[in-house]
C-alpha cells in the first residue's frame, strides 16, 4: 500500500478548498456594491430596468454567497483538523482577527442577505436599500479582516516569540495596530478589492452580452452590460498602479518572491524584462528567454539602474517556475481585460453598437478577473512558502497528526464536490441569463405586435427592437 | 499571567453559540429532514419558511466553532484532529444542504427534484454527522466498538431532535393541511426523542464513570434532579399541547416550538454540567485550554459591543419575516 505524505497532500486538500472558495466572495464583495448602484439609481430614476437589473443581479449574488458560505465554514475547521500548528504558534493574533471577522462581518451580511433578497415587498424602500449596503459592507469588512491575516502572514509586525509552558514559541501582540497595519496590507488590500471590482465588471458585462446575444435587448440588459465596460474601463488601470505598488512592497520585504516571479537568478543593476523562458532550477538559469533590456529594474525600481536581488542570495526560495507562469498568465489576462474593457468603454461612449465578435469576446471572458484573481493569489501564497507565517512559522512545522492516506480519501472528495458544483454553478448562471432573456423577448414581442398595429412604420424601420 | 475567569466567560460563550446552533440551524436541518414525507408544493412552503434565515442560522457553528478556535485553539486541534472524518462528513452535508437552497430555485423545474433530494441528504448528512461528534465527544473519543455504537445512537437521537423542532417551526409558520401534517411530525418525533433521549441518558453514565460520579453523589443529585424533572414535564406539556394542535384561530401556534427551546436549553445544561470543567473529555479543562489572556480580551471587548447588535438585528430579521410563511419572492 502506497503512503500518501500527508504534508502535500494537507497543502493541495486547503489549496483546494481556498481555490474554490476565494472564487465566491470575490464576486460577493464588489457585486454588493453594484447591487446598491443599481438600486439607488432606481430610487433615483424610478427605471424599472434599473429594478430588474437588480434583481437579476441578487440572484447571480445569493447563488455565489451561499456557495461561498458554506465553503468558508470547511475552511474554518481546516484549521484545526489539518493545521493545529498555526493556531498553536500564532493563534494570539490569528484568533482575534477572525473572530472580529465573524461577530462585525459574518452575521451582518447573512442577516441582512435575507432582508435584501426577500423583503423588498415586506419593509419599506428605504430599508431595503440600507439592508443592501449594509450586505455590502459586511462583504467588505470580512474581506478587510481576512486580508489583515494573511497580510500579517506575509510581513508580520507587532509581535514578540514568547516560550509557553511546554517551550513551545507562541506569537504574543504588543501593537494590535502595527499588526493591523502591517507593512503589506494596505496594498493587499487595493489589489484584491480592486480585483473583486474587475471580476465582478467582467461577470456583469458577460452575463449581459450573453442575454444580449440571445436576443434581450431591453434596457435592463444594456444598463448592466454599460455599468460592467465602464467599471472595468476605470478599474483596470487602478488595478496597474496597484499592482506596481504590491510589487515595490514585495521587493522590501519579500525580495526572494519577488526574484522568483521575474526569474531573476543574479543581482543585478540592469535587470531586463523577461516576456517569456523556461526557469531551469538545476542550471540556475531562464532558458530560452525573451527579454527586454533594463525593463525589468525600471519596473521594480523606478530606476534605470536600480539593484534587484537575485535567487542566488537566498538559502532557501519559493518554487520559481509555478511563481514565474503564474504571474505572466495573471498580467496577461490583466492585459486583455484593459484592452478589452477599454474598447468598449470606448464604444459605448461614442454612442457605437457593441459588434457580434465583442459580444462572443465578452461571453468568453465572464470568468476572466476569477481566473486572474486566482493565478495572482497562487502567486503570491506560493511564494511564500517555505513559511507559512513569513520568518516564524514553516509550513511543515504546523501540519497536524493526520494520516496520508485519511486526507487522501477527503481531498479526493473535496475535488469531486467542487468540480460539481463549479459546473452547476457556471451553467446556473447562463441557464439564468437565458430564462430572463427568453422572458424578455416574448415581451419585446408582444409588446412589438402591440406597437405594429399601432404604426406599422415605425416596426419595418427596426428601431424599436432597441427601444422597449 | 493567565485570567481563569475569562476563560470561563468564553467557555459559556462557545456554549452559548453551539447552543443558538442547534436551535436555530436545527429546525432548518429538521425541516430538510422532514422533506422525505412531503409532497412537491409543500416542499417549496417548507423551504421558504427558512429561506430568508438559514445563512444567518449557520454561522453561529462558524461562530462556536471560531471561538473554541480562537479561545481554546489546543482543544480545537485535538477535538477536530480526532473527529476528522465526521468532520469532513458533516461540511460535505451542509454544503450539499446550502447550495440547494438557491440551485433548487434557479435551475431549470425539470432539475428541481435533484436539488431537492440534495436538500434532504445533505440534511441527514449533517444532523448524523454532527450526532455523531457528539456521542464520540461524550465518550472521550473512545474508539471502541462500544463507543461507536454509543456514537451511533446520539447520531439517531439527533436526527429525531432535528425533527422535532423542524415540525414544530413548521406548526408556526404554516397553516391549513400542512400544518396538520406537522403537528403529526412532531407528536411521532417527540416520541422518538424521548426514547431516544432516555436510552441516551442511561447509557451516558455508563460509558463514563466520571460523569456517573457527577450525577449520582451525595447531595449533587438532590439539586440535579430539576434538570432531568423539568425536562421530562416539558416533554409531557409539549405532547398535551400537540394533542390539541392547531387551535381554533391558529392560537398558540408558537408554543410547540417555544416548549421545544426549553427542552434543548435543559438537555444542554445538563450535557455542560457533565463535561465541565473538561472542554476536552477527561484530557484538557477549559482553563488549560485557553489561549492567552492578551487575545481573550481582545475578543472579549469585541463581543461585548458587536453581540448585542447582532443579537438586535436578528430579531429584527425575524420580525421582518413574522407570521405565516408565504412564497419567497425577490420582488
Amino acid at each position: 500500500m502506497i503512503e500518501f505524505d500527508p504534508l502535500v497532500l494537507s497543502r493541495m486538500q486547503f489549496a483546494a478548498n481556498i481555490t474554490f472558495h476565494i472564487i465566491f466572495p470575490t464576486i460577493t464583495i464588489a457585486l454588493g456594491w453594484v447591487l446598491l448602484f443599481f438600486k439607488l439609481r432606481y430610487n433615483a430614476t424610478k427605471d424599472e430596468a434599473w429594478l430588474q437589473s437588480y434583481f437579476f443581479f441578487t440572484k447571480v449574488f445569493a447563488l455565489s454567497f451561499a456557495i461561498g458560505a458554506v465553503s468558508g465554514v470547511t475552511m474554518s475547521f481546516q484549521f484545526g483538523t489539518n493545521w493545529p500548528g498555526f493556531m498553536n504558534t500564532v493563534g494570539n493574533v490569528a484568533g482575534p482577527l477572525l473572530a472580529y471577522e465573524v461577530m462585525s462581518a459574518f452575521f451582518l451580511e447573512a442577516t441582512f442577505l435575507g432582508v435584501m433578497l426577500f423583503g423588498f415587498s415586506r419593509v419599506p424602500g428605504w430599508v431595503h436599500t440600507l439592508a443592501t449596503f449594509l450586505v455590502a459592507i459586511g462583504t467588505t469588512l470580512s474581506a478587510f479582516w481576512i486580508i489583515v491575516l494573511n497580510s500579517w502572514m506575509h510581513t508580520p509586525a507587532g509581535y514578540e516569540m514568547i516560550a509557553n509552558d511546554a517551550g513551545v514559541m507562541q506569537a504574543h501582540v504588543t501593537n494590535w495596530l502595527a499588526v493591523i497595519f502591517n507593512p503589506s496590507m494596505p496594498y493587499r488590500l487595493a489589489h484584491m478589492l480592486l480585483a473583486s471590482g474587475l471580476t465582478v465588471s467582467f461577470l456583469i458585462a458577460g452575463l449581459s452580452a450573453y442575454r444580449y446575444l440571445h436576443g434581450d435587448r431591453t434596457a435592463a440588459v444594456i444598463k448592466p452590460l454599460h455599468t460592467g465596460l465602464l467599471l472595468a474601463a476605470i478599474l483596470m488601470p487602478l488595478q496597474f498602479v496597484a499592482g506596481d505598488a504590491q510589487g515595490l512592497n514585495t521587493k522590501a520585504h519579500q525580495p526572494a518572491k519577488l526574484a522568483a516571479m521575474e526569474s531573476a537568478w543574479q543581482t543585478r543593476h540592469d535587470l531586463p524584462l523577461v516576456l517569456f523562458g523556461i526557469p531551469n532550477e538545476d542550471t540556475h538559469h531562464t532558458d530560452y528567454a525573451i527579454e527586454i533590456p533594463y525593463l525589468g529594474s525600471i519596473i521594480l525600481t523606478h530606476s534605470l539602474h536600480g539593484e534587484v536581488k537575485g535567487l542566488n542570495e537566498f538559502p532557501q526560495h519559493p518554487p520559481v517556475k509555478p511563481l514565474f507562469f503564474g504571474f505572466r498568465l495573471m498580467v496577461g489576462i490583466g492585459m486583455l481585460m484593459l484592452l478589452s474593457a477599454w474598447y468598449g468603454a470606448y464604444s459605448v461612449m461614442r454612442r457605437k453598437v457593441l459588434p457580434k465578435p465583442y459580444l462572443y469576446l465578452l461571453v468568453a471572458m465572464t470568468f476572466a478577473g476569477v481566473m486572474a484573481t486566482l493565478t495572482g493569489w497562487y502567486v503570491t501564497e506560493m511564494g511564500r512558502q517555505p513559511w507559512l507565517v513569513h520568518g516564524v512559522l514553516k509550513t511543515s512545522e504546523a501540519l497536524g497528526p493526520v494520516s496520508g492516506n485519511m486526507v487522501f480519501s477527503t481531498l479526493l472528495s473535496y475535488v469531486a464536490v467542487y468540480v460539481f458544483l463549479l459546473i452547476a454553478f457556471v451553467s446556473t448562471l447562463f441557464y439564468m441569463a437565458r430564462k430572463a432573456a427568453q422572458k424578455n423577448a416574448r415581451y419585446n414581442a408582444t409588446m412589438l405586435a402591440s406597437r405594429v398595429e399601432k404604426n406599422r412604420n415605425n416596426f419595418l424601420h427596426g428601431e424599436v427592437l432597441v427601444d422597449c | 499571567m493567565q485570567i481563569d475567569w475569562l476563560a470561563y466567560i468564553f467557555a459559556f460563550l462557545m456554549v452559548f453559540s453551539i447552543l443558538m446552533y442547534t436551535i436555530l440551524d436545527g429546525y432548518d436541518l429538521g425541516v430538510g429532514l422532514l422533506l422525505k414525507n412531503a409532497n412537491w408544493y409543500e416542499k417549496d412552503r417548507m423551504i421558504a419558511s427558512i429561506g430568508p434565515f438559514w445563512d444567518a442560522n449557520e454561522t453561529w457553528l462558524i461562530l462556536g466553532v471560531g471561538l473554541l478556535l480562537v479561545a481554546f485553539p489546543i482543544a480545537h486541534g485535538v477535538i477536530l484532529t480526532h473527529l476528522y472524518l465526521p468532520v469532513a462528513l458533516m461540511l460535505f452535508g451542509l454544503i450539499f444542504r446550502g447550495v440547494a437552497f438557491d440551485f433548487r430555485a434557479k435551475v431549470d423545474a425539470k432539475q428541481k427534484w435533484r436539488w431537492n433530494a440534495k436538500f434532504f441528504y445533505g440534511s441527514l448528512l449533517a444532523t448524523l454527522s454532527q450526532g455523531y461528534m457528539l456521542g464520540s465527544y461524550i465518550t472521550g473519543f473512545d474508539a471502541s466498538w462500544a463507543g461507536t455504537l454509543f456514537a451511533c445512537l446520539v447520531a439517531v437521537a439527533l436526527v429525531s431532535a432535528y425533527s422535532l423542532i423542524g415540525a414544530c417551526w413548521l406548526i408556526m409558520k404554516c397553516e391549513g393541511e400542512l400544518q396538520f401534517k406537522a403537528v403529526t411530525w412532531a407528536k411521532h418525533y417527540l416520541l422518538n426523542a424521548i426514547v431516544c433521549l432516555v436510552a441516551v441518558t442511561v447509557v451516558t453514565p455508563s460509558v463514563s464513570s466520571r460523569i456517573f460520579e457527577k450525577w449520582f453523589s451525595f447531595p449533587a443529585i438532590i439539586a440535579l434532579l430539576p434538570i432531568p424533572i423539568t425536562t421530562v414535564l416539558l416533554a409531557i406539556a409539549l405532547y398535551m399541547v400537540l394533542r390539541h394542535m392547531p387551535l381554533p384561530k391558529d392560537r398558540y401556534a408558537w408554543l410547540p416550538f417555544a416548549l421545544t427551546i426549553a427542552i434543548y436549553i435543559f438537555s444542554f445544561a445538563g450535557l455542560a454540567y457533565s463535561f465541565f470543567p473538561f472542554i476536552v473529555p477527561e484530557k484538557l479543562t477549559i482553563v488549560e485550554a485557553a489561549a492567552s489572556s492578551e487575545s481573550l480580551f481582545v475578543i472579549l471587548i469585541g463581543a461585548i459591543v458587536l453581540l448585542p447588535i447582532l443579537l438586535v438585528y436578528t430579531v429584527f430579521s425575524y420580525y421582518v419575516f413574522h407570521g405565516k410563511a408565504t412564497a419567497l419572492r425577490y420582488d
